[in-house]
């Protein structure tokens, strides 16, 4: 019979407002094995972890019951005071009575009453539980970076300084993500390229540093430690050692008729291509789906021209299998459709264009050369509306409930650079909310304000309308004038809401990490744990976590590097002892569990069993710990009942059960 | 002679992966998004842990309604779990239904660690619906009735 000590905490007023906590101290006395109950304003604290070692002291307790916050914020907490005060960690349940109970219930009689009983039921499951020892697994000193924009890119550094090894995974044919794209970069003015490719040059020329370009991440196994990943490397058709990146076969390549993946679709490029001029590596890929030699077999003047002979039209996607002991994803963003938006006239207007892709327009390298014009007819634009929130803050289907947070700023400052650039040219802006938190961020607005003139307007545009001659009627709401406004423009800028890229459901599925309903990667805790996933070993850089902005990225990337470092640093994990565990008497050798289980726990051995008092050589599951994950899926699929898991016994279970329908 | 005209006050088994819905709970309970206090909590590690033979302890022990929370498909922690689940408790509660349990009082959700608000009004609305089917009568040990 067990010893139980029940605790139960205050919270200050987040529990004892809704739960009468003496009372429940005094109902788990009556349960059964309950030795020593009490109560106590905040159990976490040092106070309340002395009183926890003081009671297993003097009442001799052999388990322990916390009734407090949920297990997932303090279960450790108390596994360690349990240790420290001499039992064994996994002799504690915490019975959450604060988010499951005092948080959702308003009526104290009502919440008291279900803490009871939830008390009710960990101190069954505890009178059941047994010590457990975790076992040890040993940790792959190699990192894997998904995505290779700022955020991995930073990572990667960050990681490779530490001196660990670290790969880039890619899907593009070369670094650089988003921010290659971006003109300049807030509240600087930087230039993006200026300060992104001596960051690319680096992680490159670093030797700790593997990239992998025009690759993807096809599967994923095991887990923290010890991860397996098949790296899957499309075919390039260039040889990559031979390569020189003269760049003649994109120059002579007949078919260029492509939309531009970097240029947003504003210019075409060759069949054969590198991205852009600073791309890492700066070796061409062909788009096979585009290419005239692998559609009708008949072209080769890429093979004809490249006097390195790197050409190989015959080169085979390849499959790359690493071992790693963390994962990054950095998987970043795209901005969303507007198909769904007729109202801004995009579909129909040249000139009504995404921020995004007025960032190209402004670039040197961009479509227009530099030049800001007007896309349906090259014309200088005397009038250019802007309009915010498009597809953000937007709560029907067709939108993104979120706001997305790097509008405002990059607005102000295509503002500001227009105003500066073209004095003569009038930008107004059509916006919910200027949201500027950050720092030089408010600042940086006033001066598109105060000094460039920049005319904002509070309020929504219902619509835009492209004229016969070329012009686009702007209809829209000034909130602070209350009035209508109609107003003629010659190019419109859509500020479009940002979403996590395309692929990175797929790659959630793989990691087992979970996602939230808009695709973004959910953290450990929104708080606490930032750029963890739950899922132990995955970390969280760059915008697949949340929308940000570039200095957050950055920070956020060093963030996940400096806890994958913390991982890889380690020699020896512990592993999770809740493991599956068969009873060999009852086990008959049918393989049922063996075909379920996802990690390929279990094997099975011949063995000699004394069945009472009848010695006989059975076959008979056996779990190897270390890989065994604990999700009891052998524990329901066993026909005899021989399989079970630790921590989460059919008796604890069934113990709950019971005592939750008494 | 009068009829006693006692409050139905149902007895609901929630059993809640610890990687998604249980955390999905919190986040339910943290966002203070209330939910009827009918509804009690069971922490599982997968909800593939769940033996039917829990279900059908929970009502025969007197549970007027059994929910089942998981990873939302190709999202469990465990890659397959939830597979599982779906397909033991789609012929478990069939049986169930089959034997006078009705469809109504079993039911399977997926809420993922972020929903908050559908694991509320999910729970709301199971609570509803066991309100509306009243009381459990077939499976429970009638030993135990008074």
């Amino acid at each position: 019979m067990q010893r139980i000590g029940v605790f139960v905490c205050h919270c200050g007023s987040n529990i004892a407002a809704t739960v009468d906590v003496e009372k429940v101290v005094e109902y788990a006395k009556l349960e059964p094995g309950v030795v020593h109950a009490e109560d106590y304003q905040y159990m976490c604290s040092e106070a309340g972890q002395m009183k926890i070692a003081e009671a297993v002291k003097d009442k001799n307790l052999t388990g322990i019951v916390v009734c407090s916050c949920s297990p997932r914020m303090h279960e450790t907490t108390f596994r360690n005071a349990a240790k420290r005060a001499g039992i064994n960690p996994y002799m504690v349940e915490i019975a959450n009575i604060r988010e499951h109970c005092s948080w959702i219930h308003k009526d104290i009689e009502e919440g008291t009453e279900k803490a009871v009983i939830l008390a009710r039921a960990a101190i069954a499951k505890v009178n059941l539980n047994a010590p457990l020892e975790p076992g040890e697994s040993r940790v792959t000193k190699r990192a894997l970076v998904i995505g290779g924009g700022i955020a991995g890119i930073q990572t990667a550094l960050d990681i490779a300084d530490a001196g660990y090894e670290v790969d880039i995974v890619e899907k593009t044919p070369s670094i650089g993500g988003r921010m290659s794209q971006l003109d300049k970069t807030f509240p600087t003015l930087d230039c993006s390229a200026c300060i992104l490719t001596p960051k690319m040059v680096e992680a490159a020329a670093h030797e700790k540093v593997n990239i992998y370009t025009y690759s993807e991440v096809d599967k994923v196994s095991g887990f923290v430690g010890d991860f397996t990943v098949d790296i899957k490397k499309k075919a390039r058709s260039v040889d990559m050692d031979k390569c020189t990146g003269c760049g003649v076969c994109s120059e002579k390549c007949p078919m260029k008729k492509t939309p531009s993946e970097f240029n947003r679709g504003l210019e075409n490029r060759s069949a054969i291509y590198t991205p852009f001029a600073q791309a890492i590596p700066n070796v061409p890929v062909i788009d096979r789906e585009n290419c005239i030699m692998f559609k009708t077999g008949k072209c080769g003047v890429c093979s004809k021209v490249c006097q390195a002979g790197a050409i190989d039209y015959e080169q085979q996607d390849e499959i790359i299998t690493e071992n790693y002991g963390a994962i990054v994803v950095a998987t970043g963003f795209d901005t969303i459709k507007l198909d769904d938006f007729d109202e801004y006239a995009y579909n129909q207007s040249k000139d009504v264009i995404t921020s995004l892709e007025l960032e190209r327009v402004m670039n040197a390298a961009g479509p227009t050369k530099g030049h800001l014009e007007r896309l349906s007819d090259g014309k200088a634009p005397k009038e250019i509306v802007f309009i915010q929130c498009v597809g953000s803050r937007d709560v029907t289907c067709r939108g993104k409930e979120y706001c997305s947070k790097i509008c405002c700023m990059y607005t102000a400052k295509h503002a500001m650079l227009i105003r500066d650039k073209y004095p003569d040219v009038n930008v107004t802006v059509f916006y919910i909310d200027v949201r500027t938190p950050g720092k030089n961020f408010d600042e940086f607005y006033r001066r598109a304000v105060e000094e460039y003139q920049v005319n904002y307007i509070k309020g929504q545009v219902g619509k835009v309308m492209p004229q016969a001659d070329g012009k686009l009627l702007v209809q829209g709401v000034d909130l602070l004038d209350n009035r209508q406004i109609l107003k003629e423009a010659d190019m419109v800028v859509l500020a479009t809401a940002i979403e996590p890229e395309a692929g990175v459901r797929k790659i959630a599925t793989m990691l087992t990490a979970s996602i939230d309903t808009n695709d973004f990667l959910t953290e450990a805790h929104p708080k606490l744990r930032p750029v963890e996933s739950p899922t132990a070993g995955v970390f969280l850089s760059g915008v697949c976590q949340g929308p940000k902005d570039i200095p957050e990225t950055v920070a956020q990337a060093g963030a996940a590097a400096v806890k994958a470092i913390g991982l890889l640093a380690k020699d020896k994990l512990m592993t999770n002892p809740c493991t599956a565990k068969a009873d060999e008497l009852l086990c008959n050798g049918c393989s049922t569990c063996a075909n379920v289980c996802p990690y390929g726990a279990i094997t099975y051995e011949e063995k000699e069993i004394n069945d009472h008092g009848i010695r006989e050589n059975r076959r008979v599951a056996a779990v190897n710990t270390a890989l065994c994950q604990g999700c009891g899926a052998c524990t329901v699929t066993c026909p005899s009942g021989a399989m079970d898991l630790q921590g989460f016994s059919n008796r604890q279970i069934l113990a709950e059960v019971d005592a939750i329908c008494r | 002679m009068s009829i006693e005209n006692k409050e139905f006050k149902p007895k609901i088994v929630a059993f809640c992966c610890n990687w998604c819905s249980y955390a999905g709970a919190d986040l339910a309970g943290s966002s203070r998004l209330a939910y009827p206090a009918d509804v009690k909590i069971i922490r599982v590690p997968c909800s593939c842990r769940v033996n039917p033979m829990f279900v059908l302890r929970a009502f025969e022990k007197g549970a007027d309604g059994v929910i089942l929370c998981g990873c939302h498909p190709g999202d469990c922690h465990y890659t397959t779990g939830n597979y599982y689940t779906r397909r033991r408790m789609s012929l478990l509660f069939s049986m169930l239904d089959f034997i006078g349990v009705e469809n109504g009082r079993t039911r399977v959700e997926w809420v993922s660690a972020a929903e908050g608000v559908k694991f509320s009004t999910t729970m709301n609305d199971f609570a509803k619906k066991i309100h509306s089917l009243g009381e459990n009568v077939r499976l429970g040990d009638i030993r135990c009735k008074n």
